[in-house]
């Protein structure tokens, strides 16, 4: 009887709960490590992060960065710095999204967001500009008109991401690195790969 | 004065002559039977989507109108008709443009017989809920399955292509096998009802009690026959367990691998409307049509009771059925071809004419008040004897394969 067997499994599952998730108005959590679009960090004062270091466009193994520096104007400088991004182009048709980049950055000026959603439509959309990857005065990635996602969904995306072990030195695990954000402030470091591990002060570092 | 008796005949309507108004109520009805074949066929494409995805574990249409993806299949039919629609070279352009409408429109005709409810008034004329009643009745329904059968071959000859050559290769003969078991279902409920009208055979299987669901309907005295009526029919329209067809793992699409567009949907329109009507006809054969328990609190010459709940009864019972095929459906994998010829040739036909025979026994055995605790067990028991030399006459698996070597 294991014809009739057959039809009971199908009738069963009839009754049981969908696995499926009906995606764009019910998106999953992704994960805390998910690799998207990026973005181009600020200081608290408005200040940007990125220095125009090109470190990001050398480690890039998908030539996909293109970085050109300028100095600052002292009299109203873009960055704290001496020199400050003066171009800044990510070529979305080539990023591989390794991340490689966000690891190179001495400033944490870029990384990348949870955004994924990029449906452009022509060559000039899929190549974003300094312009497009700044985040806002709040702090936010810009949504771009091609860009498919909502509110919230770009939270957690900046250094907060690679604080447990910066430059894979398991030394730095829990310990706040970087520099406090736009809109953000500091962030608690993301809980370390073993638990073990006790927060120890870094170099320098200043108690809040 | 009665009508004489040509194909429409049956119906009350003619009875008084042709005028005007009986054109137009002719007219209407077609129309109508038209449009509800295609909302029928629309309705149960979205339903066997969701009823299997359901079965799968899945969503399955949830876009297209709404939050149930209820315009899913008018949504695809749009798409497939602005479709640019190829003929390949190789093809026979005439044959290959003609093919879908032979497929598509016997699926039309056959659902002309189908009552789809009780007798009713329009127009100040009197007829039945269904668009024909020829005095063939039921034949009808054997000769457009046999027409609907020339769209599906001339479909995979003219394709001038091996896949669809094969696909409709598969499909005749997988048709004549199973025509004949068909038929020897259908005679069994014929003996019953002495016509071949499907309003007679419904009319025999009317509402009296609530006994009637046993006692009049035949699906209890004609059991066996039901049960190979559906196993044929769903052969006969080609749906899974038995779409060798369209084995797409085998033959890419079967004998619509080279067919796009409008007449690609044709094909697809044509065998689901199959399906409902042979839904339909195995509710008028065996599980009385429309009859059904009215409504006892309102008049029983009221709208409700000679317009919708007979149509009610009809569609719950061709939605417990169309449920059925999407389970079989859902449930069971597709047959080899040779299990799909040894369950035709050597089971179905020999039960079915069997238990065509029993019927005939029990039926002269009741006419002519014969004991029939002796004769019905005497005729059962025959049949089995029968069953049993014609097992023993078949060549055994063994041996054939002794044979080819």
């Amino acid at each position: 009887m294991g014809l009739l067997q057959g039809f009971g499994v199908t009738f069963k599952q009839m009754f049981l709960p969908r696995v499926t998730s009906l995606y764009p108005e019910e998106k999953r959590p992704k994960p805390e490590r998910f690799h998207g679009r990026h973005v181009l960090n600020r200081y608290e004062d408005g200040m940007e992060k990125c220095i125009g270091c090109e470190l990001c466009a050398g480690v890039c193994p998908a030539k996909c960065i293109y970085v050109r520096g300028a100095d600052n104007n002292p009299d109203s400088p873009v960055s704290p710095g001496e020199r400050f991004g003066f171009v800044y182009e990510i070529n979305y048709l080539r990023c591989i999204h390794c991340d490689l980049c966000v690891e190179a950055c001495p400033t944490e000026a870029i990384t990348e967001t949870k955004l994924f959603e990029l449906s452009f439509t022509n060559r000039d959309d899929a190549i974003y500009t300094k312009a497009e990857l700044l985040v806002d005065d709040d702090g936010r990635a810009q949504r771009q008109p091609w860009e498919f996602w909502k509110g919230g969904e770009d939270d957690d995306t900046s250094g907060w991401m690679r604080a447990t072990s910066p430059s894979g030195d398991a030394g730095f695990e829990g310990r706040v690195a970087w520099s406090n954000e736009l809109g953000f402030g500091y962030r608690e470091p993301e809980k370390g790969q073993s638990d073990s591990v006790a927060p120890t002060p870094g170099p320098g570092e200043e108690q809040s | 004065m009665t009508a004489p008796q040509s194909l429409a005949a049956g119906d009350p309507l003619f009875a008084g002559g042709v005028d005007p108004a009986v054109v137009l109520i002719l007219i209407i009805k077609t129309v109508a039977a038209f449009a509800l074949l295609m909302v029928l066929v629309l309705f149960y494409i979205w339903f066997m989507r969701k009823v299997i995805a359901d079965m799968q574990n899945r969503v399955g249409p949830a876009r297209a109108g709404g939050r149930y993806g209820v315009l899913q299949t008018l949504a695809d039919g749009i798409k497939l008709f602005f479709k640019e629609q190829s003929v390949p070279d190789g093809a026979d352009p005439f044959v290959f443009r003609l093919a879908p409408y032979l497929s598509i429109i016997p699926a039309f005709l056959a659902f002309s017989i189908i009552p789809i409810g009780g007798e009713v008034s329009i127009l100040g004329h009197t007829t039945y809920l269904q668009l024909a009643d020829p005095a063939i009745g039921v034949l009808l329904l054997l000769a457009m399955s046999g027409i609907g059968l020339y769209g599906v071959m001339l479909a995979g000859w003219s394709s001038g292509s091996k896949y669809p050559l094969l696909g409709s290769v598969r499909a005749s003969a997988q048709l004549l096998s199973y025509e004949a078991a068909f038929g020897l279902a259908i005679v069994a409920v014929l003996l019953h009802s002495g016509t071949l009208s499907t309003r007679g055979i419904v009319d025999a299987q009317a509402w009296t009690s609530w006994d009637s669901f046993a006692t009049s309907w035949y699906w209890t005295v004609a059991f066996v026959s039901f049960v190979i009526f559906l196993i044929a029919a769903i052969a006969e329209t080609n749906h899974p367990p038995f779409d060798l067809v369209e084995a797409e793992q085998e033959l890419v699409g079967g004998f619509v691998t080279e067919y796009t567009g409008i007449r690609f949907a044709m094909f697809f329109l044509a065998e689901f409307m199959n399906l409902i009507t042979m839904s339909a006809i195995a509710v008028t054969l065996f599980l009385g049509g429309p009859s059904g328990p009215a409504l006892g609190f309102l008049s029983a010459t009221g709208t409700v009771n000679t317009w919708l709940m007979p149509m009610f009864w009809f569609f719950t019972k061709l939605l417990v059925l169309l449920f059925g095929t999407v389970w079989v459906r859902a449930s069971l994998p597709r047959m080899r071809y040779d299990q799909l010829m040894d369950l035709g040739w050597k089971w179905l036909i020999e039960i079915a004419f069997v238990a065509v025979m029993v019927t005939a026994v029990v039926l002269v055995a009741r006419n002519e008040a014969w004991n029939r605790f002796v004769v019905v067990p005497a005729a059962i028991g025959g049949a089995f004897c029968l069953l049993g030399i014609l097992r023993l006459c078949m060549p055994r698996q063994s041996e054939l394969i002794e044979e080819e070597v």
